[in-house]
Order: C-alpha cells, then sequence, then structure tokens
C-alpha cells in the first residue's frame, strides 16, 4: 500500500505492517483527542520513523492515490484537527 | 478510525467533490492540468520568496557579525591601553550581538529547511504534472467519456493529492516567510534607526571615540619623543620647552602695552 507523509512524498510499504502502523496511529489519535501535546509529538515521531524506516519511496511519476496520509514531521496537534475536517488546511 | 485513514478520507473527500463538478469528464482532464501548471508556477514563486527572505537574514548575520568582530578589536586594544572598564563595556554590547545573531541563525536555519521542502515538493509535483499531461493525452485518444470516467477519477485523484500537499506546504512556507520578514524588516528599522548601532557600535561609537583619543594622545607623545631626539639631545628639549612658556604666561601685560589693531583677540578693554 502507498503511505503518504505530509511535506515528503509517498512510500510504499509492505501490507502486512498496516496492524503495527495502526497501533501506532491508535497511540497518535489518544493523544490528540486527550489534548496531550508531549505525547503527540512523541506519537507522531514514532509513526513517521517506522513508516520512514520500513517504506520505500515511490517512483515521482506515480499518480496512485495515497491510502494512508500522515500529517508531516513538525505539525502541532492543531495542524492535525485541521487536518481532520472538511474545510480544514487542505486546499481546493 | 485512525488519523492516517480519515485524513485520506478528507482528501479523497475533497476530489471526490471537485470531480462532481466537472460535466464532461475528458473536460476535467484539461481543466486540472491547467490547475496543475497554476500550482507549479506558484510552488517555485515560494521557493524564489523564502530565499529572497533567507538572503536578507543572511546579509543581517553578516553585519551583525562585522560588528561583533570590531567589539572584540576594541575590547583588546582597550585592555592592551589599560582600560578595563572600556574592555568591558565592549564585551557587554559584544554579548548582546551575540544573542540577536543566534537568533538570526536560528531563523535561517529554519528558512534553509523550508527552502529545502518546497523546492523538493515543487519537484515532486513537476513529474506528477508531467505524468499527468502524458495519461491524459493517452486517455483523451483511446476512451470514449463513458469509458474513461474511471481511469481520469484515478488520475485526478492521485494528482489532487500531491496538490493538496504542496498546496499546504506552500501554505507553511509563506506563514513562515511572512514571520521571518517582519521580524528582519524590525531589525533592519532598529539598524537605521540608530537604536541597534548603539548596542552594536555604530556611527556614535564612544568605545572608538575614547580609544580613538587615547590612540591620539599616545601617538602625539610619540612623535613629540622622535622630534625631541631629532632636534638634539640631553637639555635642548627642556628649553624650548622652558621658552615656549614664556609669552603664554605673559600674554595680558602684552595686550595692554601694544596697539589694540595688533590684538585681533584681545578685547580685554
Amino acid at each position: 500500500m502507498i503511505v503518504r507523509i505530509l511535506g515528503e512524498g509517498q512510500l510504499r510499504v509492505e501490507d502486512s505492517a498496516l496492524s503495527e502502523l495502526n497501533e501506532l496511529d491508535a497511540r497518535l489519535e489518544a493523544a490528540v483527542n486527550s489534548g496531550d501535546e508531549a505525547a503527540f509529538a512523541d506519537a507522531l515521531a514514532a509513526l513517521l520513523g517506522r513508516v520512514r524506516a520500513i517504506g520505500a519511496p515511490t517512483e515521482p511519476d506515480d499518480l496512485e492515490p495515497s491510502a494512508l496520509i500522515l500529517p508531516q514531521a513538525d505539525a502541532t496537534m492543531d495542524d492535525v484537527r485541521k487536518l481532520l475536517t472538511d474545510d480544514g488546511l487542505i486546499p481546493g | 478510525m485512525g488519523v492516517m485513514k480519515r485524513v485520506s478520507l478528507v482528501f479523497k473527500s475533497k476530489a471526490n467533490k471537485a470531480l462532481d463538478r466537472m460535466e464532461d469528464p475528458r473536460e476535467t482532464l484539461d481543466y486540472s492540468y491547467q490547475t496543475q501548471l497554476e500550482l507549479l508556477q506558484k510552488v517555485r514563486r515560494g521557493v524564489a520568496d523564502v530565499a529572497t527572505s533567507r538572503k536578507r537574514v543572511e546579509l543581517q548575520i553578516n553585519t551583525l557579525q562585522q560588528s561583533s568582530d570590531k567589539l572584540d578589536r576594541q575590547a583588546r586594544d582597550s585592555l592592551s591601553a589599560g582600560r578595563e572598564d572600556l574592555a568591558r563595556e565592549a564585551l557587554v554590547r559584544k554579548s548582546a550581538v551575540a544573542s540577536q545573531m543566534n537568533d538570526l541563525n536560528v531563523q535561517y536555519a529554519s528558512l534553509q529547511g523550508e527552502e529545502e521542502k518546497l523546492t523538493n515538493a515543487s519537484q515532486r509535483l513537476q513529474a506528477k504534472v508531467d505524468a499527468f499531461r502524458t495519461r491524459k493525452e493517452t486517455i483523451k485518444a483511446t476512451y470514449t467519456a463513458a469509458e474513461a470516467q474511471t481511469r481520469i477519477n484515478e488520475a485526478f485523484t492521485g494528482i489532487s493529492e500531491e496538490m493538496g500537499d504542496v498546496g499546504m506546504a506552500i501554505q507553511r512556507a509563506e506563514d513562515k516567510t511572512e514571520q521571518m520578514r517582519a521580524r528582519a524588516g524590525a531589525i533592519d528599522e532598529l539598524m537605521a534607526s540608530g537604536a541597534l548601532d548603539d548596542a552594536v557600535s555604530g556611527p556614535r561609537d564612544d568605545i572608538q571615540a575614547e580609544l580613538d583619543r587615547m590612540g591620539a594622545t599616545h601617538g602625539v607623545d610619540n612623535e613629540l619623543e622622535r622630534m625631541k631626539a631629532e632636534v638634539g639631545q640631553g637639555s635642548a628639549p627642556r628649553e624650548i620647552e622652558a621658552t615656549s612658556a614664556v609669552p603664554e604666561a605673559q600674554p595680558a601685560p602684552a595686550a595692554t602695552a601694544q596697539p589694540a589693531a595688533d590684538q585681533p583677540q584681545g578685547d580685554a578693554q
């Protein structure tokens, strides 16, 4: 499957990694819900670090949409909340 | 549902809404391609803007570095002249300059990072726009409008995700550049007003003035010694000093004795 890290591009990750990534993602979501900025930063760094470690960059001219999209490395909780709303950060 | 899945759904829903607005699927391709070219231009302008800001901060850092070097030199000169008080003052100012420089260095690194990210984003988008153009021509040549729909949707969703990502990267870079511009402008204003110049020893440089004064006194003393040595050894210099002291000692009687016309400054009467 293809995973995008915002601001960095797309990576191809084995489908088998999904449950591992979901666990890390659950930590990220819990941090956002509890409003714990430090826990959020840790969880985001862990998730991005894992995706970078196991993913390989896609071909630049690949037009396939991503199955999963991760916030940029320096995103704040507020950025993520806005990302999750339809009229949030994404232009267009 | 986790964060990463939800974000991807938000992106897809944006793309779907845009697709729904198009009547003829094949028109979508041309319209989208135009938008992509516009975004490419925008991201390139973004790179240029960030670079301009970065260069401005670089110039300010250079100026502050010169001030810091100068203050360092002044501190050393002051110590050589036995003026620890002046040296201390110079070092206090140097440390104020250093803290400004640290701040600017952080900003510089941040702008450099932003520039690199945008440059990479621009290259990624360029590759996808090129791929989209090829795909678009193939779809238009090969399929009827009805057949083309699915393929158009795929290509459109893929590229619109990239465009959304790049669009946000441009926005983040613009926000940062705007903040930097405001701060760089404030420092430029301080320098222009002389307020920062005081702190970094500019035109009204009292430390330098004091050093110059001491340097001048020192230079006169040296030259005097040299002249004494040239004119003659031993008691000769002392005689010159003695005779020169005489007329200075008697200006008042001379003024009363001579006619006023010979004494342009003698307004004693």
